[in-house]
């Protein structure tokens, strides 16, 4: 576990923060431009002096009750910031070999193969920091990080700085990263589409505050929440890829971890039967019917039950939240959509899903 | 050129050496710590360290020549610890040209340790360094065209000064008459054409060094230190 509980006053609101995280996964830090996510990770890291306490397993790395702060230079920890903040005048290499030789003293040397490897660095080694792109010099930073072989590794917007062509270029990498390396991540980010595709534990900020703080499937299905409004809104589970069908080039893929379990079908990327995914299901992608509806061109219909139903942004919608076996689904409808269907808690419906976005 | 003005010219390359080496000794960390500390004290020691700048150097001189001589702190300090005094000494010229260059040493490196960006510190803090082994490792290799241009400035200032070394050494050859000085007595002397191959070579020699300087910082300028912003 990552406890942490964490005090800073900042310029209009103090930042008051309890956290504990899974100590595997990616745990992202959500919110908006100011909320204090950044302040919260660099306390974290001992850049930034909050006061309380803050413990990674059974290693303290600060307790105001015992006086005990841990500088920076002597947590295992790994921190990778939106500009890449490499060392200019040392190589590529040289930039993986400063850390992994100073985290290596008196340890197990982190082998740089497997890291270069995984963040596809082997033709860049011997260039100099200025002459890489801005998705090469994240990369580097990452691999950076991974070298000194930290037991936690803190990720500032990483890929806020790069545009859209560079950020499709890096997300694969951090989703082997997540795959491969067992190290817990902490991912600070505003942006939904990233925490969507990586996070499996979602903490909700917002001036200071945490809002909400749970499992990613969870906080996102919540109505209540500020995730539930906007273009973004919906869920994302996880699933298995079941079957292919190549003669449609359709994948089938089975939602849910063993119980209430529920196929959908989605284009197919590729992957390969048994390969793990995350499907995300926005809100404004599912529409709900009283009865499996024939003469539809939408492929997947789920059976379930209205859990709850809550107002949107926009005063003509709402969101109704639909259990699907062990997992939840949120759709928009309009609020006389949902008046005419007669829609309640605990009505039986039919979700109909239009899109489904598989992220590998 | 007589022997004499040989032992000018290896006077005034022995003391300009001596005090680029202390300088840098000494400015080095005083730079650091003015480009990083949020000290209250800070306005008042950058004054302190930029004062020869606006100041005549017969100020200067005059001022280190009470505080040196037999009744000053320092010279008391001198004396009871066996160093005599310092005034008229090859030791006080150095003493003197510490201080005197110590601007055009300082600032030249505190500029440059306040261009590295906090953020490659911090990455290096977070890469295990220390803080004196992200001071070596990190801020001085990146500072480098900063301590190219402090280390000629020094040396090239040192050489150059006149009011100061007057003030507190004199002329005493061997031990205190530098170039500067010795050009001054030629021409007191009306001795032009001694005067002119000493001031034509001193002319030459500031010419070469600052042309060098530049040539240098221009190309490392294009290497490390700008590479961070210039993108």
């Amino acid at each position: 576990m990552i406890d942490a509980h964490l005090r800073l006053p900042r310029a209009g609101f103090t930042l008051d923060v309890s956290l504990a995280l899974p100590e595997r996964g990616v745990s992202a830090l959500f919110g908006p431009s100011g909320c204090g996510k950044t302040s919260v990770l660099r306390a974290l890291a001992g850049l930034e002096r909050a006061a309380g306490r803050v413990a990674l397993g059974d290693e303290v790395w600060q307790d105001d009750e015992r006086r005990l702060f841990v500088p920076t230079h002597r947590r295992p920890l790994g921190y990778v910031i939106q500009e890449a903040a490499l060392f200019p005048h040392l190589s590529v290499r040289q930039n993986l070999d400063y850390g992994q030789r100073r985290a290596s003293a008196g340890a197990q040397r982190v082998a740089l193969e497997p890291i270069v490897d995984l963040l596809g660095l082997a033709g860049l080694m011997d260039r100099r920091p200025h002459t890489l792109s801005g998705g090469e010099r994240q990369r580097v930073a990452i691999a950076r990080a991974l070298a000194t072989g930290p037991r936690l590794l803190l990720m500032d917007e990483p890929l806020a700085a790069l545009d859209a062509a560079r950020k499709a270029e890096v997300l694969p990498f951090l989703e082997r990263l997540h795959e491969v390396q067992a190290v817990p991540i902490v991912y600070v980010s505003h942006a939904l589409e990233e925490v969507a595709r990586l996070a499996d534990h979602l903490v909700l900020m917002r001036s200071g505050q945490v809002v909400a703080a749970g499992a990613l499937a969870e906080v996102m299905a919540r109505l209540d929440l500020p995730t539930a409004r906007g273009e973004g809104a919906g869920v994302v589970l996880g699933a298995v890829v079941v079957e292919r069908d190549a003669a449609w080039q359709l994948a089938r893929l089975r939602v849910g971890d063993g119980t209430g379990d529920f196929d959908l079908w989605a284009r197919d990327h590729g992957l390969p039967v048994g390969r793990p995914v995350r499907v995300r299901l926005l809100a404004r992608d599912i529409s709900l019917a009283r009865s499996p509806q024939s003469g539809t061109s939408i492929g997947n219909q789920l059976h379930g039950s209205v859990e709850a139903i809550a107002d949107d942004e926009h005063a003509s919608l709402a969101l109704v939240r639909v259990r699907i076996g062990g997992s939840a689904v949120v759709a928009r409808l309009t609020r006389r959509s949902a008046h005419a269907l007669g829609l309640a808690p605990g009505l039986p419906v039919w979700a109909q899903v239009k899109t489904v976005a598989l992220m590998e | 050129m007589t022997p004499d003005d040989w032992s000018a010219v290896r006077l005034t390359a022995q003391l300009a050496a001596l005090t680029t080496a202390l300088l840098l000794l000494v400015g080095t960390p005083l730079a650091w710590w003015l480009a990083r500390t949020r000290s209250v004290a800070k306005p008042l020691v950058a004054s302190v360290v930029a004062l020869p700048l606006v100041l005549p150097p017969t100020v200067l001189g005059f001022y280190l020549l009470l505080l040196m001589g037999p009744q000053g702190p320092v010279g008391q300090l001198t004396q009871a610890l066996g160093l005599g005094r310092l005034p008229f000494t090859f030791a006080g010229l150095v003493v003197a040209s510490v201080l005197y260059s110590m601007p055009f040493v300082v600032q030249p490196l505190q500029q440059a340790f306040e261009a590295i960006p906090e953020r490659v510190l911090e990455a290096a803090s977070t890469l295990r360094a220390g803080p004196w082994d992200r001071f070596f490792s990190v801020a001085l290799p990146l500072a480098r065209p900063g301590l190219l241009t402090a280390s000629v400035l020094g040396f090239a200032h040192t050489v150059g000064e006149f009011g100061v070394v007057l003030m507190i050494g004199g002329n005493i050859p061997g031990q205190t008459r530098v170039l500067s000085v010795a050009v001054y007595g030629h021409v007191e002397a009306l001795e032009y054409a001694d005067a002119h191959r000493l001031a034509a070579g001193m002319v030459g020699f500031a010419m070469v060094v600052l042309v060098a300087l530049y040539l240098a910082s221009r190309r490392l300028g294009t290497a490390p230190g700008s590479s961070e912003a210039g993108r």
